[in-house]
Parts: C-alpha cells; structure tokens; sequence
C-alpha cells in the first residue's frame, strides 16, 4: 500500500483513487483523477499548466532544494522490521513536516515580497544618482538634502512700484 | 493388401455418360475460339490437341478401369474361385478385354486423324476431321457399354464381399442348411447373421472375428450346402465350396442331431461323405447341434453308427497330422447353440487344434529356424542350498524409519487450518516465523501511510541523528531570517525625497520620448541648426524656465544670451545721433527690450510669402511659388457636379484615320 504521486499535477494519489496507465514502454502513469488523466489525454505539458507543482517548481513559485526532501527516499530493499526505528521515524515525520512547511512558505512569503526592498535600494541610488536633473549642482552644493529646490520668482520693482501707484 | 479390399475400384461411367465426360472435359480444358484467319499451323495445331487430348482422356480412364480390376489370376485362389464362382471368369475376362482393346482402338484413331489433320489446309477441313476423330472414339465406347455396365455391377457386387485373409487363422463352418452354422457364429463372434427357419437364409460368406490366447480367429459362416453331385450345385452352394477348398482352416461340420432341419442324419451322413476330399489336411472337428432337442445319447443305433463312422474320418485326419491319438472330445463335440452349452468348449477344440497344426507346419518349414535361435530363457541355476536374500544398507534403513516418524510428528499448516475450523474461518498467521531482534515485535502492526507520507520511505536507523542536524540548521536559518527582515525595513525615503524622484522619472520618461521621436524620423528630416528654429521653441524664456525649476537665478543667463542673438533692425529715433554709439552699451540693451516687447504685444500672423529662416526658402517668391505647387498638388474636391479630369475626353471628334480609307471587308457607311 503506497501513496503515488500523480504525474500530472504530483498530487498525493492515495490507494482506490485515480487511474493508472502503462505505456507500450512499460511506463506507469498514475493520475489522482479524471481531470489531470484528461490534460494527459490533450498532450498537454505540466510544466506549462499553471496549477500543477511541476509548473510552481520550474517557475520557482515553490522551494525545489531543500534538505527536507532527502529525509523521503523511494526504498527498494525492505528492511527487517524494527520497533524503535519505527517509532523514531514516525515521530520525526511529524517534525519534518513542520519545519518543511515552515520553510515552504517562508519561500512564498519572501517572493512575494521581495521586490520591495530591492526596489528601495534601486530608488535611492537612483535619486542619489539623478539628482542633478532636477537640482543645480550650485544649489546641491549648498543645501545637500536630495529634495526638489525652491523656486523662486523674481517681481520686477518697477511694475511693483506701477502697481503701488496705481 | 489391395487385392483383399475390392472396395476402393473407381466407378465404371456406363457408356452414354463415359461420352459424356470425356467429350465435355476436352471442351473446357482445351481452347475454344478460332477463326479463319488464322495461320493455317495454328488451326491444325488447334484441332490436333482436341483430337489428342480426348484420346488421352480415354485412355487414361480405360487404363485405370483394367488396371484396378483384380486379375483372376494374379489373386489368392480363394478370390479367384470365388470371383470366378459369383462372376464368372470368362465373362469378367472378356469384358476386361474389350475394354483393353477398345482402348487401342482409340488410340489407333487418334493417330491416324492427326496424320490427317497435318495436311489440312483449311478450318473446314481441318475441323471436320476433328469431328470424325472424335465420333469414332465416341462410338467405340458406344459398342462397349454393355461390358461397362456389366464391370459397375460386379465392381458393386465386389466392394460387398466379405474381407477375408486367406491366410490366417481360419475356422470354417460348414454343413446343412439350417443346422445352426450362423446362430453358432452369432454366439461366438460379434457377426451379426441373420437368423431364418427357412433354408439358405445365408446365401453368402460371412465373417466374424474371435479371440483365443490372445490371437484373433476368422470364422466364415457359409451357405448350407445339399448333397447333390458337384455340376448341378448353383452359386451359393459352390461359395462354400470354395471356401472349404481354398481357405486353409480348421473344419467345423455341424450335424443336426434332432433333425429338425428336415434332413435326418442319413442324408448329412452322406454329405460329409462326398466332401470328405475337401477336408484333408484340416483339423475336422465333428459337432452335433441341438443336443437340447436330441442328446448324443438318445439317437437311434444306425444314426448312431453313421456318427461313429464320421468320427472315424475325422480321427483320420488327426491322425495323419500329429501322430498323437486324441479322443473323442477332441473331434466329436456336442453343443446346443439355443442353450449356450458346449459353443465355449467347441470354439476352443477348434482354435487349440488350428493352432497346433499351424505351429507344427512352421516349425516343420525353414523359416522358422531363424527366429528360434533367438529365443532363449535364461534361468540361473542354484549353486548350492544358500539363501541370498536382497542387501540393503543399515544408515538407509534409519533414514526412512526417521522419515516415517517425522512426518508424524511435525503438525503442518493445514492440520492447524483443519483444527481450527477449516478454511474459511481461520486465517494462517504469516507472522509466526518471522526473524527479528527482539520476539515481542512479531505482531506490531506497522502503519504504511502517515500524513499523506509513505513510511517506509523514511525508515533509517539514524534518522534521529538526521533530525537533530536538521533542528540545528533550522535554528541558524530562522536567525538569519529574522536579521533579513530587520535590514529591509531599514530605508525609506522622506516625501520630498519621493517628490524629488518623481520629478527625476517624469523628466527621464520625457528625454527618452524626445529622443524616440527624434530617432524614428531622423532619416526622413533635415538636421536644422538650432538658429533656424521655426517654432520658435528655443527660447529665453524656456530657458528661464528651465532654470529656476532646477532652482537657479535665470536674470543673468537671460539677459547675456539676449545681448548675444542677433538683433532686429535698430528704429531709429530722431534725438538719438551722437548717443548712440555712446549710449549703445549701456542704454540699448533697454530700447531693444522694450522695442522687442512693444512690437510683440500684438499677435498677429505671418504674411504667406514671408521667408522665415529654416525653411530653407531663398525668397519670398520662390516660397510663393511653392505654396501653389503645394496646392495645386492637392486639389479640392469637385463638388459642383462639373467635368473634372477623370471624365471621358475626347480630344478629336473626327480624326482622320477613322474616317477616311478603304477597309479590306465591310462597308464604310457606318464608320
């Protein structure tokens, strides 16, 4: 009695689900249900269907290396039955899986908000950088702060002088 | 051996039908269409294979008729006698001829017309030599049909004869009609003879098989025969005769002891005596029939003298075999057919005896000298009184006293299965004979999935080890993180800063559009220098613009670059004279302003033949005379519904050359 993996979308297939397909080559396909036997079917590649693992994989949406993964290893010698091993595996299964889900979406959390950083950094050198734009160096040189410089509007004293009298 | 199996003679065609065939085959097998015209080889070519072919024809099918009809004379006696006794040698003979000779015949004919059908120089000719050819051979075999149909009948007649090999064990039956020849045969073969109160109900041979020690004994059955002298005998009787004289078997000769057959014991007396020549060199076995109706005993004393003497002839004949004097049960047997007693005992006198001559006269002749050499029995003889019983080896007889006891012993699955309640009820336990570290696991039930994981895919004895690594790497990856997080959050720009940096962008953005459009059309456009400038963009007071918005005094650089364009015509004014020169680096630079902004205070447009410099205009007139072409170029719309130059012109309405000449065809009044 195994888990399989679906080939389609890499799903848990658990024993009484899904089908299975053997190739002329003898090659096993196992699919979790109709709808990823069905893309199968249409040719279509997983590694183009957004919703599959196999896309989130290659498009680094999900961690793909991590030492995690080597604690779970297709074994195919049997080995003799021991209960303490049994019972420390079961146990650090369950360890396992926290920290791997822990680290899972650490992974998404920091790509979805990694730009922002990035962007910071980019936007001070930036500024640092094209200040002079927007900033006369003259003005630069006496107000160093990398802000837009005040303008200023010279009034002519004889309109003003016009105006008074008038 | 084929003489024996008359049953596979192909059927004799009678005569019409024969015709029939043959002529019909040459039809389809040989080419049919011919025409006069062809080569006069080809036609005779043509009707000589028609002629030949149908010859062959016959002959093939004459052969096979003659040659598979048996040979009187090549036969075993027997058949040819009997042949000869059901048929008649001569008559099968002479039919068997004609057909040999109406074979040649056809033959003789064939060629004679293909000799004839080389010289024929026409299809008429050549075809009417066919024809008779072949009438010929048609009414050859007309003239023997009667012989045809008499071969079909005998060829039918022939597959019905009972097949009898001569030359085996053979028991004969012979005797008066209705003396129980057939009922015995019926008791001890599986023949199925029919049965009658009637006389010659048999009217033929028949035969039946039996077994004694192990060897297979024909019995022929025969006809009753009567005692008459040998020429007025007919057919049926003369069948059994052959087959007495023929057939080297053992004799049984069946006497009615009651008489009930309608012949008293006299008259069969008599008959065995006028066949008794038949009976040399064959075991003769007397058997008296029907002793339920009549015993041997109660028979009057002259029947019973007539028996006597019968026996007598009978001892004769084993006498003269064996030399061994047999009494009486050997040759005078008594039997009842109706009830079953004595047919066992006389079947087995006649087979022993049989068989007795059969070994004397083969081991009497050469062949058998050379199979007796090889047989041999060899019996050892015993050397002296001691007793030499099988050996077998001590440690073997252990090993299978061990084995015996063992599997006793040892209780296997299935006597637990069957102690338990059999199969459906108790299930095997497979972990019974597990090996493990420690006997208290056998029974654990080990989960396979957990959490969606398979796990056996996680079993390791140093998985703890594994974990705690990982729980470290953990701790330091965790503390990493949070350091991460703190940097980031560190920089963030004030909201001058950002105006700032917007201002940066919206100023890139529009160099970068700038020099796009520049670029696009950069092949298409003239390279201007910038004091041409049309649009009157370059100005003093963008460039002031520009310059406060980067925040600096724009007055000076104004003012110099003023002083420096060139400037327009100077008004001159009436108290100016002398100032002027003096006056112009000081005071100009306000007339020219204030001149500049007075004449600028009015808009007002351009007159058309103006020449602005950029252009690339000479003068006023040539910009003139570009402006029309220009217009001209484009011309506007005809609205008014009057002819414009896409309508039909026609510039002559009388050329020349139409209405004038002479044409080659047709006439002028219409030109």
């Amino acid at each position: 009695m195994r888990i399989e993996k679906c080939w389609f979308c890499s799903s848990a297939v658990y024993p009484g689900h899904g089908i299975q397909f053997v190739r002329n080559d003898a090659k096993i396909f196992r699919f979790c249900r109709s709808k990823c036997h069905k893309n199968f079917k249409m040719k279509r590649n997983p590694r183009k269907v957004k919703w599959t693992k196999a896309y989130r994989r290659l498009h680094g949406k999900d961690m793909t290396q991590d030492s995690t993964f080597e604690f779970e290893r297709r074994r195919n010698r049997p080995e003799r039955y021991d209960r303490n091993v049994t019972e420390n595996t079961l146990k650090a299964i369950k360890t396992i899986d926290k920290v791997r889900s822990r680290r899972e979406s650490k992974h998404i959390e920091r790509r979805k908000k990694g730009k922002k950083g990035q962007q910071m950094r980019e936007a001070v050198k930036e500024l640092e950088q094209s200040i002079s734009l927007v900033k006369a160096p003259a003005i630069l040189r006496e107000d160093p702060s990398l802000t837009l410089p005040k303008i200023m509007v010279k009034v002519s004293q004889a309109q003003e002088s016009q105006r008074m009298e008038e | 051996m084929v003489q024996y199996n008359f049953k596979k003679i192909t059927v004799v065609p009678n005569g019409k039908d024969f015709v029939d065939i043959i002529l019909s085959r040459t039809q389809r097998k040989t080419p049919t269409v011919v025409h006069k015209g062809y080569a006069i080889s080809r036609l005779r070519q043509f009707y000589m294979r028609k002629v030949k072919y149908t010859q062959q024809n016959f002959h093939e099918k004459l052969s096979t008729i003659i040659d598979e009809f048996p040979r009187l004379d090549d036969i075993h006696p027997f058949y040819g006698d009997l042949l000869h006794v059901l048929y008649n040698k001569d008559h099968y003979k002479l039919a068997l001829g004609q057909i040999n000779t109406a074979r040649n015949l056809i033959s003789k004919i064939a060629k004679d017309y293909v000799k004839l059908l080389k010289y024929g120089d026409s299809l008429y000719r050549c075809k009417c030599l066919k024809v008779a050819a072949l009438g010929r051979m048609c009414t050859v075999i007309k003239r023997i049909a009667p012989s045809l149909a008499y071969l079909e009948q005998i060829r039918q007649h022939m597959a019905r004869l009972p097949s009898i090999d001569p030359n085996t064990r053979t028991i004969l039956i012979c005797g008066y009609p209705n003396v129980g020849k057939s009922s015995f045969i019926n008791k001890i073969t599986r023949a199925d003879v029919d049965v009658q109160p009637y006389a010659f109900t048999t009217k033929s041979l028949f035969v039946g098989h039996t077994d004694y020690k192990y060897l297979r004994y024909q019995v022929i059955d025969t006809p009753g025969i009567l005692d008459r002298p040998f020429e007025d005998r007919n057919i049926i009787e003369m069948c059994s005769i052959t087959a007495l004289a023929h057939l080297r078997a053992a004799v049984l000769f069946f006497l009615d002891i009651s008489g009930s057959c309608g012949y008293s014991i006299a008259q069969q007396a008599a008959l065995f005596h006028s066949i008794k020549s038949l009976f040399l060199n064959k075991p003769l076995i007397i058997v008296c029939n029907k002793t339920d109706l009549q015993p041997l005993e109660g028979i009057s004393e002259e029947d019973k003298k007539l028996v006597m003497e019968m026996k007598a002839e009978a001892m004769k004949t084993v006498i003269g075999q064996g030399g061994e004097s047999m009494d009486d049960l050997g040759v005078l047997l008594t039997m009842s057919t109706l009830t079953e007693e004595g047919v066992i005992a006389v079947k087995n006198a006649a087979c022993e005896r049989l068989l007795d001559q059969r070994v004397e006269l083969k081991m009497k002749s050469k062949k058998i000298n050379d199979c007796l050499n090889r047989f041999h029995v060899a019996i050892p003889k015993p050397r002296d009184q001691k007793e030499r019983p099988p050996c077998i080896p001590q440690a073997v007889l252990e090993a299978k006293a061990k084995e015996a006891a063992e599997k006793e012993k040892r209780k296997t699955e299935r006597d637990l299965e069957d102690e338990n309640g059999g199969a459906g009820v108790y299930s095997a336990s497979l972990k019974k004979n597990y090996i493990l570290a420690n006997d208290e696991w056998k029974e654990d039930i080990m989960p396979e999935i957990m959490d969606g994981h398979n796990v056996y895919d996680f079993i390791d004895p140093d998985i703890l080890h594994r974990l705690e690594e990982l729980e470290q790497e953990d701790g330091l990856r965790q503390a990493e993180e949070d350091d991460d997080d703190f940097e980031i959050d560190g920089k963030e720009l004030t909201p001058e800063e950002q105006k700032a940096l917007a201002e940066i962008r919206k100023k890139k953005s529009l160099l970068i559009q700038q020099h796009r459009v520049k670029k696009s059309t950069a092949e298409s456009r003239p390279i201007v220098p910038r004091k041409f400038d049309k649009d009157r963009r370059f100005t003093t007071e963008r460039m002031g613009r520009q310059l406060s918005s980067l925040g600096l005094d724009p007055t000076l650089a104004i003012n110099r670059a003023r002083s420096q364009s060139r400037g327009r015509k100077r008004v001159r004014s009436p108290d100016r004279g002398a100032d002027d020169v003096v006056d112009m680096d000081v005071d100009t630079p306000n007339k020219k302003l204030r001149i500049r902004s007075r004449s600028r205070s009015r808009s007002k447009s351009r007159p058309p033949g103006e020449v602005v410099p950029g252009e690339g205009f000479k003068d006023s007139t040539q910009k003139i005379k570009a402006v029309k072409l220009a217009k001209k170029s484009a011309k506007k719309r005809n609205k008014d519904a009057r002819r414009g130059e896409a309508d039909r012109v026609i510039p002559t309405l009388k050329p020349k050359h139409l209405f004038s000449g002479k044409r080659s065809t047709g006439k002028t009044d219409r030109r």
